[in-house]
């Protein structure tokens, strides 16, 4: 260990509790959240900056929960991020497979998936495909149009590419078909592989707003960003829930501390799966690049 | 013809696992991009896409007299600038605070929690400081127990960029270090030990080993970001707007939406966005093109 000076060590130190304060700013918002969301009313009236509650108080919790509109969003939710993942990785991981498989076409398929990072084209002319392939107005809405995200398809096709060529030979030559050598040899060694993705893909899939808005007329099939955001953003707490709901309850919760349970909420599926999520993507990022 | 045939039936497994794909991508990918013939269009929706008029260039015309575009483009340039120069080196500085860190645990700690914003729904993030920044939010019940006036941070247009980029740093500054701490990762130790015996402090060391290293990864983002200038993100900015700060925080993307989905102007809509579309297509090549003059890889 190299000896260092007494200004290096400030330094040091410095370092240290600049990036403690920054990790704080990114932790302190949710303790906030937590705490606000579990005040009574008069530890809402009395106190500017709250970052744990005296008088405990669940009522905002049991607002959200008593409403149908919300427990219907997370329940949309949920089915979306379900099926969209089970979509988007079945149909990313085949094409992916496909793609490193020298057939006729192949390069062009290739070029044209990396063409599209580059360049689409924009929310009209999408809009018009979805509304004519029928999709307005029902959940497909939310799964299909961005079933597949061009570049995770490249970057698990660089997987696949990684995994020993005479691995699969083997099996083609003993018989198996592409689509078994597919399923049973490089299927079960990418499963990482897949898990990372299929991580990113429902992450994404959780947190999808504005395709509910743009495709879903219908408020009973507004998945929870869009329920978040008339709660919070649009601050129209009561009438998202109910009045009828708001009014049956013994206790009536300041909107202020419904909006904070709702942010908790919906956030809490993605606090959840972070652990996992975070010991792959550093990974997930690096593998590959864009090349083809 | 028929080796072909022979061929394309022992890969005929292949095709049907391209298959679903290809259909996707065919769908709404390059449908979609056919249908930018609708910017040459009215197009009606009563007497569909194939029996709209055809117009020329009328949108196109149109769009680049009108000054709300140019407010529009103006405001979408500024945003997009100010993320690059102020949001893109506040990662750069925090990847190199984070790899001046020694102690690992605290380090793997501290990553961990600047990290998990990028994975919360811009609803979510843009909540959050809503929340905090309203009239009777925390900010300002901190202000009045100073006995300061309350600043209306959201409807203030003044106020609409800067909070913008605010936010952009708070969600993506720590996730867009990882790009440069692996970078850094792979800097022979060696290095810094040659440093030290030739006498260079800290500062030094910095300067002379840790941001050459990275020197290659900041100029291609810094190009391919430039690259995407028209590029600001929808869903932030869309749930920022109201009708106050229109005029300040209205971009690209939301005026298409704006223009098209609510006011059912569908040819001037598309219009715009094909525009958005083709210069943004222009620029990213432009941009990999001057990457690859200064010696790096590209990225495609």
């Amino acid at each position: 260990m190299l000896k260092r000076t007494l200004g290096e060590r400030a330094i040091d130190g410095l370092n240290i509790a600049i990036l403690i304060i920054i990790a704080c700013l990114m932790l302190l918002p949710f303790i906030h959240i937590l705490s606000v969301s579990f005040s009574s009313l008069q530890d809402v009236l009395q106190k500017d900056f709250i970052l744990w509650p005296t008088n405990w108080a669940s009522d905002a919790y049991l607002a959200i929960f008593a409403s149908d509109s919300f427990i219907r969003s997370i329940f949309v939710t949920i089915y979306i991020t379900v099926v969209g993942t089970a979509v988007s990785l079945i149909l990313t991981a085949t094409m992916a497979y496909g793609l490193t498989r020298k057939v006729l076409g192949q390069r062009v398929i290739l070029l044209m998936v990396i063409f599209t990072i580059l360049f689409n084209a924009g929310m009209i002319p999408i809009y018009l495909v979805v509304k004519e392939t029928g999709l307005m107005n029902t959940l497909w809405a939310l799964i299909i149009p961005s079933a597949i995200s061009s570049f995770n398809l490249i970057v698990i096709r660089q997987f696949f590419l990684s995994i020993p060529n005479e691995l699969s030979e083997a099996a083609l030559i003993d018989g198996a078909s592409e689509i078994r050598t597919f399923w049973s040899i490089i299927i079960p060694l990418s499963k990482p592989a897949l898990a990372t993705f299929g991580l990113f893909y429902a992450v994404g899939h959780w947190n999808k707003y504005f395709e509910g808005i743009l495709y879903l007329n219908d408020a009973a099939k507004w998945p929870i960003q869009v329920v978040l955001r008339q709660i919070v953003i649009m601050n129209e707490a009561t009438s998202t829930l109910g009045s009828d709901v708001m009014a049956q309850l013994e206790n009536q919760p300041p909107p202020v501390t419904i909006q904070m349970a709702a942010i908790l909420v919906a956030t809490l599926p993605i606090l959840l799966v972070y652990p996992f999520l975070q010991k792959h993507f550093a990974k997930g990022v690096m593998i590959g690049s864009v090349k083809g | 013809m028929g080796k072909l045939l022979t061929r394309m039936n022992r890969e005929k497994y292949i095709y049907l696992l391209l298959l679903p794909g290809v259909l996707y991508f065919i769908i709404y990918r390059y449908v979609p991009m056919a249908g930018l013939v609708i910017a040459f269009k009215d197009f009606n929706p009563f007497t569909g896409f194939w029996n709209s008029d055809w117009v020329g260039i009328k949108h196109f015309t149109r769009m680049f007299e009108s000054s709300e575009v140019i407010q529009v483009l103006v405001n979408t340039i500024q945003i997009s600038l100010l993320q690059i120069f102020v949001a893109f080196p506040v990662s750069i500085i925090l990847a190199l605070m984070l790899n001046e860190l020694r102690h690992a645990t605290l380090k793997r700690f501290i990553q961990s929690l600047i990290y998990l914003p990028h994975f919360l729904s811009w609803v979510v993030v843009v909540g959050i400081f809503v929340v905090f920044l309203r009239g009777e939010g925390l900010v300002n019940s901190v202000l009045a127990n100073f006995g300061l006036e309350a600043i209306p941070f959201l409807t203030d247009p003044a106020y609409f960029k800067p909070i913008i980029i605010l936010q952009v740093i708070w969600k993506e500054a720590g996730w867009g270090t990882i790009i440069f701490l692996a970078a850094l990762a792979g800097v022979n130790p060696s290095l810094y030990e040659a440093a030290v015996i030739d006498g260079a402090n800290r500062w030094r060391q910095l300067w002379h080993v840790t941001l050459p290293a990275i020197r290659g990864v900041i100029i291609i983002l810094f190009i391919l970001r430039l690259g995407s200038v028209l590029d600001t993100g929808f869903e932030q900015i869309f749930l920022m707007l109201n009708p106050f700060n229109m005029d300040s925080g209205n971009v690209l993307d939301t005026y298409v939406y704006f223009k098209g989905i609510q006011q059912g102007n569908i040819g001037f809509a598309t219009a715009v966005g094909m525009f958005k579309g083709v210069i943004g297509l222009v620029l990213v090549l432009s941009a990999n093109r001057l990457a690859k003059r200064f010696g790096e890889d590209g990225l495609y």
